[in-house]
């Protein structure tokens, strides 16, 4: 344990030493995050986006095809589906069987519009659902999503460049030679990268509630065992990524290979509600994609332990695994 | 004398090269033993073979007549060729953080004294000189109390004031009982500090004793040296064979009178003559034909 608690204390010491390191952390980043949560808060939805809920009795429909300014989305899983109008992310739900219901949020002026357009075709005896929730203004989607976006890039290049630089210049050979297990130098490094995460990512949110006052419905506490999680997933990839790497060339490359498909397809800037299929499958082996739904469940939506419970699972295996490869894997020099 | 470390038929092939070729040696315990050669000549891949750093192709390595077990890391100090500590850690977080990953180290006090690292406790580990960086390595290498001490090439690099203090530390370690093993391609640094050794070329032993015991089985001659702006006379007219060597002529001798006699029958300016005896150096020259910092 001491071995574990010197190497976590030393590391620290380096992280707070490096003025550019701290600077970058506890300056640039959240005057980066304000100014890109500013910059993407106006953005505004010029296309009205209707939900078809597809269900086994669904039938071929054409409602709203003609209509170039509506988007339509096909969802299969209706509570997420409804949680999107209740949200504003979608004006009007439709279901695709012989039912002839939709579901309709009456406080948006945009799926009363396409309400009315709905029940202009009176070839069909159509049934009002109502469901009422606050509109999610796009800053209060877009902040889980930036302080992820933080997260990944602190954690993957924070702990996994740091390795490769200490196996390059010999600090790992140094450290082969005494006692100490591979275990535990891996272990204090993630630790200590989690420390110093959790701290700037807590300054971070901070900063950002002071000054854009985003929704946070939820518990603060859940929100922290989200963060200690997802960051130790992150962590443990960047692990898996250094444990045999030489050259900081090679792990710049690799590191760019794992944050660009996260930062793209995590669904931090954008849902990826319209995007084909197996797009939206293949986001489901990236750890941020599960970080940032368990986030925003619990930031816009007020989920509970229950409720994010699939996300946090993914993200303790996903840990799991990859730092049991990375142990596998690692190795203290590679002559 | 105990022999605390056994080296057996050790062989490290990298693809077709072979880099220790069949090593066997064994070490006394409170001995300075040397492995000596030229760069390339296998010493470093033999040492870190012997560290635990390196796996062999083949071979065998005993540490108090068994093989080596985690105790051998816990009681063993290493100082490589090159090595780099963490950037912003000063040096005394060094040894505290060096000294916490053994399960017993010696007083840094004791240490920092030992290997004088008084003035420089409050810099950081990469702002210091060559000189100075190479003490605080030593002193990690000796902060578990190590009962035997691998320095690899630990003066290269140094001036030559900074050479000679390193190499009066180790000996005052050496005072202290321990066992040291010691790389150099420094022929001087191993006839002082060594008690045995072995010359290696292309990672084979060509020989193997102590310094003086060499020295004496194969030469029982002199060196009488002239720089060669002085000699303008015709170095064949000599008797005795001469080598011309870097910016001076060697002129082995038997009976240094004679060939004194010799150089003023000749007309030789004396002013740069100088009476040598031999070294490893020559020693080396001699068994493989060519010096060992070629």
């Amino acid at each position: 344990m001491k071995e574990i608690l010197a190497l976590w204390m030393a590391r620290n010491r380096e992280y707070y030493r490096d003025k550019g390191s701290l600077f970058w952390s506890f300056v640039a980043t959240p005057f980066i995050v304000i100014v890109l949560a500013i910059a993407f808060s106006s953005e505004s939805q010029e296309v009205f986006r209707a939900g078809l809920l597809i269900t086994s009795s669904s039938v071929q429909t054409s409602i709203f095809t003609e209509e170039p300014a509506i988007q339509l989305i096909e969802y299969t899983d209706a509570q997420e589906a409804l949680r999107r109008v209740q949200f504003h992310q979608l004006d009007i739900l439709i279901i695709t069987d012989k039912s002839s219901r939709y579901w309709v949020n009456p406080e948006s002026a945009k799926g009363r519009l396409l309400e009315k357009l709905l029940i202009s075709d009176t070839s069909k005896h159509w049934q009002r659902e109502e469901i009422k929730g606050q509109a999610i203004r796009y800053i209060d989607w877009v902040i889980p999503g930036i302080l992820a976006m933080n997260m990944m890039f602190s954690g993957l290049w924070g702990i996994g460049y740091v390795i490769v630089r200490y196996r390059k210049n010999g600090v790992l050979k140094r450290l082969q030679a005494t006692p100490l297990r591979a275990w535990q130098f891996l272990v204090s490094q993630a630790f200590s990268r989690l420390f110093i995460m959790l701290s700037v990512t807590i300054l971070v949110f901070i900063v950002c509630d002071l000054f854009l006052d985003f929704m946070m419905v939820g518990s603060h506490l859940l929100l922290l065992l989200i963060a200690v999680i997802g960051n130790l997933a992150i962590i443990s990839l960047s692990l898996l990524m250094a444990a045999r790497t030489a050259s900081e060339e090679l792990a710049n490359g690799l590191l760019n290979l794992i944050s660009f498909p996260m930062l793209l397809l995590s669904e931090l800037w954008f849902s990826l509600d319209d995007a084909p299929q197996w797009l939206q499958d293949f986001s489901l082996i990236l750890p941020l994609t599960h970080l940032v739904k368990a986030a925003r469940r619990v930031m816009l939506e007020g989920a509970d332990f229950t409720e994010i419970t699939p996300q946090l699972g993914v993200l303790a295996l996903m840990t799991l695994l990859f730092i049991t490869l990375a142990g596998i894997m690692f190795r203290w020099h590679n002559d | 004398m105990t022999t605390i470390l056994e080296v057996r038929n050790l062989i490290k092939s990298f693809r077709s090269l072979k880099a220790v070729d069949d090593v066997s040696f064994s070490i006394p315990q409170g001995a300075c033993f040397g492995l000596l050669g030229p760069n390339g000549a296998g010493k470093t891949t033999t040492i870190e073979i012997i560290e635990g750093i390196k796996k062999p192709s083949s071979g065998e390595i005993l540490y108090k007549g068994k093989p080596r077990d985690r105790k051998f890391s816990e009681q063993t100090g290493i100082q490589f060729q090159s090595t780099a500590l963490m950037d912003y850690l000063k040096t005394h977080e060094v040894l505290t953080l060096f000294a916490k990953l053994y399960p017993r180290s010696q007083p840094i006090d004791r240490l920092i004294e030992l290997c004088q690292l008084e003035e420089f406790l409050d810099t950081y580990a990469t702002r210091l000189s060559g000189g100075q960086r190479q003490r605080l390595l030593l002193a990690v290498a000796l902060i578990n109390d190590p009962e035997i001490l691998f320095l690899d090439e630990p003066t290269t690099g140094l001036d030559p004031q900074s050479r000679r203090n390193f190499w009066s530390l180790i000996k005052d370690i050496k005072s202290q009982g321990k066992t040291v093993l010691l790389t150099t391609h420094y022929m001087e640094e191993a006839e002082l500090l060594c008690d045995q050794l072995v010359i290696m070329d292309k990672g084979k032993i060509i020989v193997d004793g102590s310094p003086e015991v060499l020295l004496q089985q194969y030469f029982d001659h002199s060196y009488v040296c002239i720089d060669q702006r002085d000699f303008h006379g015709d170095i064949s007219a000599l008797t005795s064979p001469t080598e011309k060597r870097e910016d001076y002529i060697a002129i082995e001798t038997n009976t240094v009178e004679k060939t004194l006699a010799e150089l003023v029958s000749l007309n030789i300016n004396l002013r740069s003559l100088r009476v040598k005896n031999p070294s490893l150096d020559d020693l080396f020259l001699k068994l493989t034909g060519h010096r060992l910092r070629e």
